[in-house]
């Protein structure tokens, strides 16, 4: 199989997020500014390649009653490595992510890709299906998180973009953008960008 | 802390979906109608309202530092909050699990209600989500954190039921083609979003 394939698809036309609506489920929390996103996104992809080449690993050995239980037990156990790493390299970013880290154990990209392809396929093919899914996924983080906090502080990984003589000229921020429900607002708004003009996709109602 | 006050907080001014984005997978999906997503609320309020105050009893007793001390005075110095994750996981696995079991031996019409709903849970951030948020606040006793795990599950079983009933009447509505399905609804949460915020203020 080809393994470029299989990290550029999941970017585009099977991207976890937007297309398939997988692992939404806490993260936006983290995108209110553009560096924890990014973290979130790296942790994310490291632990969705990992577990997918270990399970891959595994896969001939595992029952199948008791795979979800195994899954479970490899996913935590990398969440954990990451949290007790950004703990002692970035800490003050692990403040922000609180119990996000801890989320992403149950973050549905994880368990969906290690159920639908590493179950079924090579070590090295699962670990760049993880990869490119982890991608696709940050992908989205980022440009939810770069608009929020474009918008919301003016600043970018907190640097000041927006210049000052905006400020002084009667420019305010956006507080609004800061607040949850705009994480989700722009989300809805990224799948209708993507789909506008697009005949080849089919939502369910 | 006053009781009441923090079973408001939990379902309105903290909720689970509007404020911290748990459990969206299950919300997105399962809230085609007003049934099924009343059916999964319940599940979901249930589980918490057991797995909340059991996790915290694991977590004051086992996992935080020095938490071991009950046994004996050597264990004092022992520190296992790194254990947190997968003993949290593994203790909703397995309530989920039993939970399935006694309700299928001694309530059927509850379990053929729940019944498809429960595994589902195990993997429902909003489970876990809340065991950590509930670490992180340090209640005082087993009852708040119960509380706190009624609160945020009926928090939760609002949600997904208000936005179930919206989407019902969407079917009758013109969106645009594009925005169909998922990315209307994810507008439609943001916009309920906003309208929780009014409880912001709220001071009991």
């Amino acid at each position: 199989m080809n393994l470029k394939k299989l990290v550029i698809e999941p970017l585009r036309k099977a991207n976890p997020v937007t297309v398939l609506v997988l692992g939404i489920c806490s993260c936006l929390a983290v995108t209110a500014k553009l560096k924890p996103a990014l973290v979130m996104g790296l942790s994310v992809t490291v632990v969705t390649a990992f577990s997918n080449l270990i399970i891959s690993l595994l896969r001939k050995g595992i029952p199948s009653r008791i795979r979800i239980i195994v899954q479970l037990v490899v996913v935590a156990t990398l969440v954990i490595l990451i949290d007790q790493f950004l703990k002692a390299f970035a800490y003050d970013v692990s403040k922000q992510l609180s119990v996000y880290v801890g989320l992403i154990i149950t973050n549905c990209i994880i368990m969906g890709r290690l159920e639908a392809f590493a179950l079924s396929h090579g070590p090295v093919e699962s670990f760049f299906d993880g990869l490119g899914n982890g991608f696709g996924y940050s992908l989205i983080l980022i440009i939810v998180a770069f608009f929020r906090e474009l918008f919301g502080s003016g600043t970018l990984l907190g640097y000041q973009v927006i210049p000052q003589s905006f400020y002084d000229a009667g420019y305010q921020n956006n507080g609004l953008m800061i607040l949850p429900p705009m994480a989700l607002i722009i989300v809805g708004i990224v799948i209708w960008i993507r789909d506008a003009g697009r005949r080849d996709v089919r939502h369910e109602t | 802390m006053n009781i009441v006050n923090l079973l408001i907080r939990s379902v309105f001014v903290d909720n689970m979906i509007f404020a911290y984005f748990l459990g969206m997978c299950s919300y997105l999906a399962v809230s085609k109608n007003v049934k099924t997503s009343a059916g999964l609320g319940v599940a979901v309020t249930f589980v918490l309202l057991i797995t909340v105050p059991v996790n915290y009893l694991i977590d004051k007793y086992l996992l935080s530092a020095g938490a071991l001390a009950w046994i004996s005075p050597k264990f004092a110095a022992v520190d296992l909050s790194y254990l947190t994750f997968i003993l949290f996981i593994a203790i909703i696995a397995a309530i989920v699990q039993i939970l399935e079991m006694v309700i299928e031996r001694y309530s059927p019409a509850l379990y053929s209600a729940l019944g498809i709903f429960l595994p589902l849970i195990a993997v429902n951030c909003a489970i876990l989500g809340c065991s950590l948020f509930m670490q992180e606040r340090a209640f005082g006793n087993v009852g708040e954190a119960a509380v706190f795990g009624l609160g945020s599950g009926l928090g939760w079983l609002l949600a997904i039921v208000t936005i179930a009933a919206i989407r019902e009447k969407l079917r009758y509505s013109k969106i645009p083609k594009a925005l169909e399905g998922v990315g209307i609804a994810f507008i439609i949460t943001g916009l309920m979003g906003i309208a929780f915020m009014a409880f912001m203020g709220i001071k009991l």
